[in-house]
């Protein structure tokens, strides 16, 4: 009897023990059910696979009372993704992760009616750069005979891309234009089909982000030719920039995490927190050094900064790309 | 190869494939949910364990595909439609164990061709791989097209309509090539993501179908039950090896070679074995009636067309299914690079993984085999029951498979359409396919254009794509000729 | 079932020429140098299901399909009464979804179906219309983490208690 009592009471000790810091941190937000964690892209992609790794580091280090739950919404060069989390129900608990489409497909379809100013920004994870590339085969090692042969080839010289409008087909264009270069442009679904059929000599060159088109760089297959950034990539430190050559432009993909609108600020304070805490961790330190990523942390108010500049920048790109 | 007959290692191949079983069982659900969801958890384990895991889920989901397409009549996966045009009427006449084992030997089978073939030439298949453009696809969605033709009813109108109606609906959505929103009906947002296979199949079989056999047997559904004993079983598994051998060859080769290449993937590989094996069967009127062989060549074709993809994920680092995109995604997370070195760099590991790919077949096929009593039994359940809990299912598993409510009411609205079309004798099962091939048969004939400055010559100069090109269009034309000179003939006598 | 056969046949027709109509946003030709336009695709896929339409309903008027040949009616009286019960109550089920959350209208098109069409007993339908969004909350939401609609924000109060549960 004794000890029933004893442990009883030990008991509701340890409860109270347990339960005091819990209720100092109720007052803080904290998510009571998943978190829809939407991807601009379909699985396999380069957003898909940041998506899963940041999840898959909460995971593993316990981050958060409730999941994060991956939810691909990749229809219409991020539209569907664009409209789900605009008019998301339950704002505190719906998060997206961006490329940057983000900019320019609603600067594309205007009928869709997205704003991107009313999304909440929550964290820029990093920026990924972009790499002219082309088969070893092609027998071309830098960017001045890469020049030549596509002059020689006189309109006949193919590239493949995820589709007009998409990142690396305003690279292509502005690189075309810069140069008075004549591309043959051939949309693909996705960045692995493109250098899938760079590398089986479908098409002649591609511009990827390093982490697409690693496997075959380090197979000896892909040649990189340019970086489309704004200094040297510490992983390709022999491959000139697009600034070296003479024009200023750089170009980046934004892996962003942001939150839906009408996000509350408590609930967006504690997303801040806790992707400024992931973005600590040595697993996405590691990530961005391996997949050659730019890390470019922002507060929140530079990250409206930094969209009001992108849009603008994008809505002069594609206007320059339509003719 | 030891690697995987580690204890840890085998005991993740047997949970694996059963939690990959019940989710592949699950209409909506499939392999990749399985995997995306256990993706994290695999940080608990060492990075070898993990890929041997979730290779494990693969493999049982697939094994799993089969089992709703036969004893609920619903695809849960495109890669299972096929399984249902002999499966479901084999389960009908009380033969669902028959079914189900016939199709577990030929998954079986399937699955353990596709490893030798990959242990033995992983790397000049992946080279096969690489040359296969544009075009080469174009010409292989042509021969899947040609298989078509004979699934169809008697009415060709009809089964033509069928054909274009699930063409048309998978270019609904965007348009790859411009990148404009195309076809966005009345005007609603939610066409803009296109419409799913899952979303015409679910709606068609899982409502539909559902609808119209209520109607059909005014709500007196009688199956004849199967018998659970152990014997039985035995028989069933002597006469599944006696009757489905022939199908089960087909799938094995024909699904591994098309599941191989990148783009085409083992909806298709399923879909052509089914057609080859009822083009080769000395009975081909047996088919769609409940021929053992139309079960067991779609499911060796998928199964084995499963391992196939793994092929171009590992050897280079490229995705041939969402699944194996999420399988590449965790390779990164585990500090692996997917690639051409990878068979060089990490040669335990790709070994590990091939090494259990032997096993989680063996052990997928135990697993299925053991249960098959478990999932007659469930047909056994009056079918006042049943009928809502199919309903539930469909709604249910819908939604977690698209995560839409847009999505859910298409269903409905395909359901209810498909009731009546099916009342007026119009071939569905054309549609349900044809919403597969037209996403990736569309970009590629007009990629090919593209790189042809619009020549369609394209397709008969290459060397690989040329010869396919012209056994499809003789495939596709030779019943035409066939339906016009019997005419003739008829019209003379 | 003649009727039957040839109004469906004029609705697919109609249906086609609103795809054709709606393709032909984007350009249906063929552009030199580059192949169809985007729109050709499903442009001329609907023209073909528009001639078959019509093909379908010439035979149905000729009485040479199956179903033309058949003197029932499309549906008799027992069928319409089938349609409306189930098919309806499918709608209903549907449209609760977006209320009472994807648990609350499985319970209640489960009970409806059991109870009412099925004749089965109280006690067999509530335990199954009850136990069966339960399993499916455990096996959605905790063991597949994928989210189903909630319903409106009344329903909020019961999830944050089951969500409690499970993680």
């Amino acid at each position: 009897m004794k000890t029933t009592k004893r442990t009883l009471l030990k008991l509701a000790l340890a409860a109270v023990i347990v339960g005091t810091p819990a209720a100092a941190v109720a007052e803080d937000w904290e998510p009571t059910r998943p978190i829809d964690f939407v991807i601009m892209a379909g699985p396999g992609g380069g957003a898909d696979q940041i998506a899963r790794f940041i999840q898959s580091v909460a995971e593993k280090q316990d981050m958060t009372n409730r999941p994060l739950v991956p939810n691909n919404k990749g229809g219409g060069s991020g539209a569907e993704a664009l409209l789900h989390v605009g008019k998301a129900r339950d704002a505190d608990h719906t998060l997206l992760v961006t490329l940057n489409s983000f900019f320019t497909t609603p600067l594309r379809q205007e009928k869709l009616g997205i704003d991107t100013e009313t999304f909440t920004p929550i964290a820029m994870m990093g920026v990924d750069p972009f790499v002219l590339w082309v088969h070893k085969d092609e027998g071309i090692t830098d960017f001045e005979s890469f020049v030549e042969k596509v002059k020689t080839a006189d309109g006949q010289w193919v590239m493949g891309g995820t589709g007009k409008g998409q990142e690396d087909s305003i690279v292509i264009a502005y690189l075309s234009d810069a140069f008075g270069l004549k591309i043959k442009y051939i949309p693909y679904d996705g960045g692995g089909a493109v250098a899938k059929d760079l590398a089986g000599r479908q098409v002649m060159a591609t511009v990827n982000n390093p982490a697409e088109a690693k496997g075959f760089y380090d197979s000896g297959d892909f040649v990189p030719l340019l970086a489309f950034s704004d200094e040297r990539l510490p992983a390709y430190p022999d491959v000139p920039t697009m600034k070296e050559k003479g024009h200023d432009f750089s170009y980046y993909n934004q892996r962003a995490v942001v939150g839906a609108p009408g996000m509350s600020d408590e609930a967006a304070a504690y997303y801040r927190d806790l992707f400024s805490k992931i973005y600590e961790t040595a697993e996405w330190q590691g990530y961005l050094k391996s997949e050659s990523l730019s890390p470019l942390w922002m507060n929140a108010e530079e990250q409206r900064a930094y969209w009001a500049k992108q849009v603008e920048n994008h809505k002069k790109l594609l206007a320059a790309m339509e003719n | 190869m030891l690697v995987s007959i580690q204890p840890l290692n085998l005991m993740l191949i047997f949970v694996g494939v059963a939690v990959g079983l019940f989710i592949g069982a699950m209409p909506g659900l499939g392999s990749v949910n399985g995997v995306a969801i256990l993706l994290p958890i695999t940080f608990l384990v060492p990075a070898g364990s993990a890929i041997i895991f979730l290779a494990a889920i693969y493999y049982g989901a697939m094994y799993g595909g089969a089992i709703s397409s036969i004893t609920l009549g619903i695809p849960g996966a495109s890669t299972a439609v096929a399984t249902t045009f002999d499966g479901r009427p084999l389960a009908l006449q009380g033969r669902a164990s028959l079914a189900l084992v016939t199709a577990a030997l030929a998954s079986f089978v399937g699955g353990t061709v596709a490893n030798v073939l990959f242990t033995l030439f992983a790397p000049v298949l992946a080279t096969v791989a690489l040359s296969f453009g544009p075009p080469e696809i174009f010409a292989l969605m042509l021969l899947a097209f040609a298989t078509f033709v004979g699934l169809g009813g008697d009415d060709i109108p009809k089964t033509i309509f069928s054909i274009c109606f699930g063409l048309v609906l998978a270019s609904v959505g965007f348009d790859q090539i411009s990148g404009e929103p195309r076809l966005v009906l009345f005007e609603m947002d939610g066409f803009l993501q296109g419409i799913g296979f899952l979303v015409l199949a679910i709606g068609v079989y899982g409502i539909g179908e559902m609808l119209w056999t209520i109607e059909q047997t005014r709500g007196e559904v009688t199956t004849t039950n199967a018998n659970l004993t152990v014997k039985g079983m035995f028989s069933d598994l002597r006469e599944a090896s006696q009757r489905a051998w022939k199908g089960t060859v087909i799938g094995s080769f024909l699904g591994f070679f098309v599941g191989v290449l990148p783009a085409a993937g083992a909806t298709p590989g399923s879909l052509m074995s089914y057609g080859v094996a009822k083009m080769v069967s000395r009975r081909p009127e047996t088919f769609g009636k409940g021929n053992p062989d139309g079960i067991s060549a779609p499911e060796s074709a998928n199964n084995s067309a499963s391992t196939g993809a793994m092929l171009p994920m590992l050897t280079l680092g490229i995705p041939g299914s969402p699944t194996t995109a999420i399988l590449l995604g965790g390779m990164v997370i585990w500090g692996l690079t997917p690639g051409p070195r990878l068979f060089i760099n990490e040669t335990e590991f790709v070994w590990g993984l091939i090494g259990s790919f032997y096993i989680s077949n063996v052990a997928a096929l135990l697993i299925n085999l053991a249960f098959i009593p478990l999932f007659v039994w469930m047909l056994r359940m009056p079918f006042t029951i049943l009928a809502p809990m199919i309903f539930v299912l469909s709604i249910a598993g819908g939604y977690a498979a698209t995560r839409n409510m847009h999505d859910i009411w298409m269903m409905v609205v395909f359901g209810l359409g498909a009731f009546f079309l099916r009342k007026l004798d119009y071939p569905l099962a054309p549609a349900v396919l044809a919403i597969v091939l037209g996403p990736i048969a569309e970009p590629t004939l007009r990629q090919s254009l593209l790189l042809s400055s619009g020549d369609p010559s394209i397709f008969f100069t290459r060397p690989i794509a040329g010869p396919i090109t012209v056994i499809a269009l003789i495939l596709i034309f030779l019943p035409a000729l066939q339906f016009v000179r019997r005419r003739r003939r008829k019209a003379m006598a | 079932m003649k009727t039957g056969e040839i109004v469906t046949a004029g609705l697919l027709a109609l249906f086609s020429a609103y795809l054709m109509w709606k393709s032909a946003e984007l350009p249906v030709g063929y552009i030199r140098g580059e192949g169809p336009g985007g729109g050709a695709w499903p442009f001329w896929l609907s023209a073909i299901m528009l001639i078959c339409a019509c093909m379908v309903a010439v035979n149905g008027w000729r009485g040479r399909t199956t179903p033309s040949g058949s003197t029932e009616p499309l549906l008799d009286s027992h069928g319409w009464k089938m349609l409306v019960m189930v098919g309806g109550a499918i709608v209903v089920f549907v449209g609760l979804i977006s209320i009472i959350s994807m648990y609350g209208a499985i319970a209640v098109f489960l009970l409806y179906y059991t109870l009412y069409l099925g004749r089965h007993g109280w006690g067999l339908s509530l335990s199954i219309s009850l136990l069966t969004p339960i399993l499916f909350f455990f096996f959605f939401e905790g063991a597949m983490q994928i989210t189903m609609p909630k319903g409106m924000s009344f329903t909020d109060p019961v999830f944050d208690i089951l969500y409690d549960i499970i993680y």
